[in-house]
């Protein structure tokens, strides 16, 4: 378990460079074997503001962005402020010492690390961000790590123009050189090994994924969280051969996105909730249509505009209600980044294989976060299943009149795709008959009406077994089950074995798929009496009344999040605490020592301002 | 092989068309079925969408691919089934409601996009199939079901708007003139572009102001005056020309029409995206998982 690890904080401004600062450190380490996870605390603000960028760096993949940071990069005084008193014991703190100076003591055992960057780096009176590659090569040194690595980086990154690679080079090398000098190394020790790894985030995972699960088709309308998800798609779509658009809204999107599968082309699209609730219309037309089109939420914290750069889980219920009427559908929310890489491929297949829509509900958490993937688990063919799809055809079927809509054992019917001879068909919103026609212009037809509505619901008695069931994790006869679904899996995993380490005795389930639900599969694992905890980040429960309907279980406790930042396993194991302790439902909350509620750009949190810490050292303005 | 020669009729399906008795739309099916008929348009290789309204039911009575999508989407549908299979022959129809008022922004955004489909638009100035209430090109101080005192609103003008929107072929015709109708279909169809042709097709049952007859006072054949189509100034003044005399015909064609968006996408150089190859081979895949390392 206790491999070790060194989790990296990054503060600074928007535009301050936090973001490749920490890309530089990420890649350089990942050349080396070890694993990541980055979660970047942000806000909706293109300069200025406060961003929070955490690394968790290990040689045994890290599942979550972890509880408290060892060594602080501070590009700024805010984030010296901030983020100091947050160091845990041996940790670092690294900053530009010519312009700034902590406003209070570091916390006991705590190294401050000023780094006289003019000095190092006189590039960084004109070239600010120098300052930052001064502090990763410093930061390198500390971790006990050669620099060569990091060069490679600079060299890759900077490939077109030599001269940045060597400014780089350089800067890099007098941070790493005044470390050593200066500076106590980290006491963990980080080691180097020859896993290959790839970094990348949920949002290019989920393209990807789809790509090689052959989508010929993405349509989206720029929206936070999931805007990158068109930003890799619109690079790569020359060279892969996919049709790559961006229309005036996610109404256009999702209706274009129907129209490209209803000719016979795998095609996506992605959005956040509000571009969601744009689709909904839509969604049920491709249920009615029978129409096969995979649609990613990649959720935020609602509503409405909500907090567009934090995260939730609280789209739950809008993607249940997505559009009027009954109609089968296939809700699947991927349970970490390597999973979104996975389930556009599982996506495709059952929409295709049973003519539906399906939802995959991310998270800003997954979608923008980033964690380094064996780039052997990402080097693989997936099966591709395009279920009864005819295409290619001389003439009708066997001589008979093609059905498009025929209702079958399955619920199943053949789809051809439109240009064929011998298989014309229209494809109605309104309802229809087997062969197309509508019964929506008939006097009344109860008979056929209800035909068509059973035939579309059958399909979903023998699509359990295509999707991904809930797995069971530790010790089946624990006391306590934590339950969760989606993103939260890995947070979830190393709380329970913290709490077991502690000497409580917990196992994990995690859900995957949402709609349809393994009512079998869960009912069986939850139904031996022990404690039942829903773990979920939104208010009011959205799994647990889900869990509820369908299953009729209800949970002893539950364990909620929905303050915008994601769950840290020291939220949970305390939440869990309270709820053997008896308590119901706790609300857990990011209260970091660090956050000030005096901040205008500061998040909740118990802290009495910088009065109170008494600094030994006057703050430069 | 060659196919049978197709005429009108082959396009006629089983299904009777259900408008009410004297309604425009059934001028403007039967100059469809001739305008295919005249271009040798097999029945598999066209596909017709339509949106939701009395005029969309129109995909139901044609033998074609259809598709009958919802209200106001039409255009969005189409577009994404003329990328995914650029071979097809794609036809959008709908009414003035649909594409004019809860379809509107896509309108727009179809014309600056030049997608290469042909919109037929049954503009009867009503909502029909919710019974008669106002719509975007009901002329101001009509009264409907929800214009009780007159509609206070000004008219849509969808010829002024296609041309201020980039649309390469603007045509309007009347459903009381069928003959008239197969022309500008034709070539509507055959423009490399997007087109426009808007029809005046009288709802007999609930606009008694916009009747065969009003139009018949009205209109005239822009062929049979000195219109320049691809003079765009021209082709304004007659798209803003309404009153006793209200212009039909071709209003303007864009004399160098740029390539469309089906044809300019990087990914539709070669063959139907629908009949390309989906996968990604093995070298390709590790060269992509290679940007992450």
């Amino acid at each position: 378990m206790s491999e070790p690890e060194v989790i990296v904080g990054i503060g600074g401004a928007a535009g301050d460079g936090t973001a490749s600062a920490g890309n530089t450190l990420v890649l350089s380490l990942a050349r080396q074997g070890i694993a990541s996870y980055s979660y970047n605390a942000y806000q909706s603000v293109i300069r200025g503001g406060h961003s929070w960028l955490r690394i968790r760096f290990s040689a045994k993949k890290p599942l979550n962005h972890g509880d408290q940071v060892n060594a602080l990069i501070a590009l700024n005084q805010d984030s010296l402020d901030r983020h100091l008193q947050e160091l845990q014991p041996g940790g670092i703190a690294l900053y530009n010492g010519a312009k700034l100076a902590p406003s209070y003591d570091p916390p006991s055992k705590v190294q401050s690390c000023p780094l006289p960057i003019p000095d190092l780096a006189p590039d960084s009176t004109r070239l600010p961000v120098m300052q930052n590659t001064v502090a990763v090569g410093a930061l390198t040194q500390l971790m006990g790590l050669s620099s060569g690595r990091l060069e490679s980086v600079f060299e890759a990154t900077f490939a077109k123009k030599p001269q940045v690679v060597q400014q780089n080079v350089k800067a890099a090398r007098a941070g790493y050189e005044y470390a050593s000098k200066n500076f106590n190394p980290l006491k963990t020790r980080l080691t180097p090994n020859d896993q290959t790894w790839a970094q990348a985030s949920g949002n290019h995972l989920l393209a990807m994924g789809a790509a090689l699960a052959g989508c010929k088709f993405y349509v989206a309308y720029p929206m936070s969280p999931a805007t990158h998800v068109l930003e890799w798609f619109a690079s790569h779509a020359q060279r892969l051969g996919i049709c790559v658009r961006q229309v005036e809204d996610e109404i256009s999107v999702v209706n274009m996105c129907i129209g490209a599968n209803h000719m016979g082309v795998r095609g996506m699209c992605a959005t956040s909730g509000g571009g969601f609730a744009l689709m909904t219309e839509a969604i049920g037309m491709a249920g009615i249509m029978e129409t096969p089109a995979v649609i990613i939420n990649v959720m935020r914290a609602g509503p409405s505009t909500g907090v567009p750069t934090k995260t939730e889980q609280a789209d739950l219920n809008q993607a249940f209600g997505a559009s009027q009427g009954d109609f089968p559908r296939v809700v699947l929310a991927p349970t970490s980044m390597s999973d979104c890489f996975v389930t556009p491929s599982q996506a495709f297949n059952v929409a295709d294989r049973f003519q539906l829509p399906v939802i995959i509900l991310a998270d800003l958490l997954l979608c923008e976060g980033s964690e380094t993937v064996a780039t052997e688990v990402l080097d693989v063919e997936f099966p591709i299943d395009r279920g009864e799809l005819i295409t290619k055809a001389a003439g009708p079927p066997d001589g008979e009149p093609y059905l498009r809509y025929k209702n079958t054992p399955s619920g199943i019917s053949t789809r051809a795709i439109p240009g064929l001879p011998g298989h014309l068909y229209v494809a109605a919103s309104d309802e229809h008959d087997e062969d197309g026609v509508l019964l929506s212009d008939v006097y009344t037809d109860p008979i056929r009406r209800k035909k068509m509505v059973d035939k579309r619901v059958r399909k979903m008695s023998t699509i359990l077994k295509h999707l991904p069931a809930p797995v069971l994790e530790g010790s089946a006869d624990a006391e306590t089950t934590l339950l969760g679904w989606g993103s939260t899996w890995g947070v979830i995993k190393e709380a329970a074995e913290q709490l077991n380490a502690a000497g409580d005795s917990v196992n994990h389930l995690h859900v995957k798929t949402l709609i349809p639900l393994h009512i079998d599969e869960i009912t069986a694992t939850l139904n031996r009496g022990q404690r039942i905890v829903i773990i979920e980040n939104n208010q009011s429960g959205q799994f647990a009344r889900h869990l509820r309907a369908e299953t009729g279980i209800v949970a002893h406790g539950h364990v909620r999040k929905y303050d915008g930042e994601p769950f840290e396993p020291k939220h949970i194991v305390a939440g869990v605490k309270d709820v053997i302790g008896g308590q119901e439902v706790v609300e857990v909350i990011s209260t970091e020592p660090g956050w000030r509620t005096d901040h205008p750009t500061g998040t909740s949190g118990a802290w009495d301002g910088l009065k109170a810490k008494k600094p030994s050292v006057p703050a430069k303005n | 092989m060659a196919s049978p020669v197709l005429v009108a009729k082959d396009y006629k399906p089983e299904v009777p068309s259900d408008w009410c008795p004297g309604c425009g739309d059934f001028g403007v099916l039967t100059a469809l079925f001739q305008a295919c008929a005249d271009l040798q348009i097999q029945p598999h290789d066209l596909l017709v969408v339509s949106g939701i309204g009395c005029s969309s039911n129109l995909p139901g009575f044609i033998r074609s691919y259809g598709v009958h999508s919802i209200h106001g989407r039409a255009l969005p549908f189409a577009t994404g089934s003329k990328l995914a299979n650029g071979a097809m022959t794609v036809v959008v129809t709908g009414g003035d409601g649909d594409g004019y008022g809860i379809g509107l922004n896509h309108f727009i955004q179809a014309m600056r996009r030049n997608i290469n489909v042909t919109y037929i638009v049954m503009n009867n100035e009503i909502y029909g199939l919710t019974t008669g209430q106002v719509s975007p090109t009901s002329e101001p101080g009509m009264k409907t079901k929800t214009t009780p005192l007159g509609n206070l609103e000004g008219m849509l003008n969808p010829l002024a708007l296609a041309l201020a929107s980039g649309c390469g072929y603007i045509a309007r015709g009347f459903s009381g003139q069928p003959k008239h109708l197969v022309q500008l279909y034709k070539d509507g169809i055959q423009h490399p572009g997007f087109a426009l042709i808007d029809v005046f097709s009288p709802c007999v049952t609930f606009n008694k102001h916009n009747s065969y007859t009003w139009f018949r006072e009205r209109v005239y054949k822009l062929e049979e005056e000195d219109h320049e189509v691809g003079n765009f100034h021209a082709a304004m003044d007659k798209a803003l020309e309404w009153g006793d005399r209200i212009p039909i015909g071709l209003v303007y064609r864009n004399p160098k029409p740029p390539p469309p968006l089906d044809v300019t996408d990087p990914a539709l150089t070669g063959e139907p995206l629908v009949h390309q190859s989906y996968e990604i081979d093995g070298d390709t895949r590790r060269e992509l998982i290679q940007e992450f390392a």
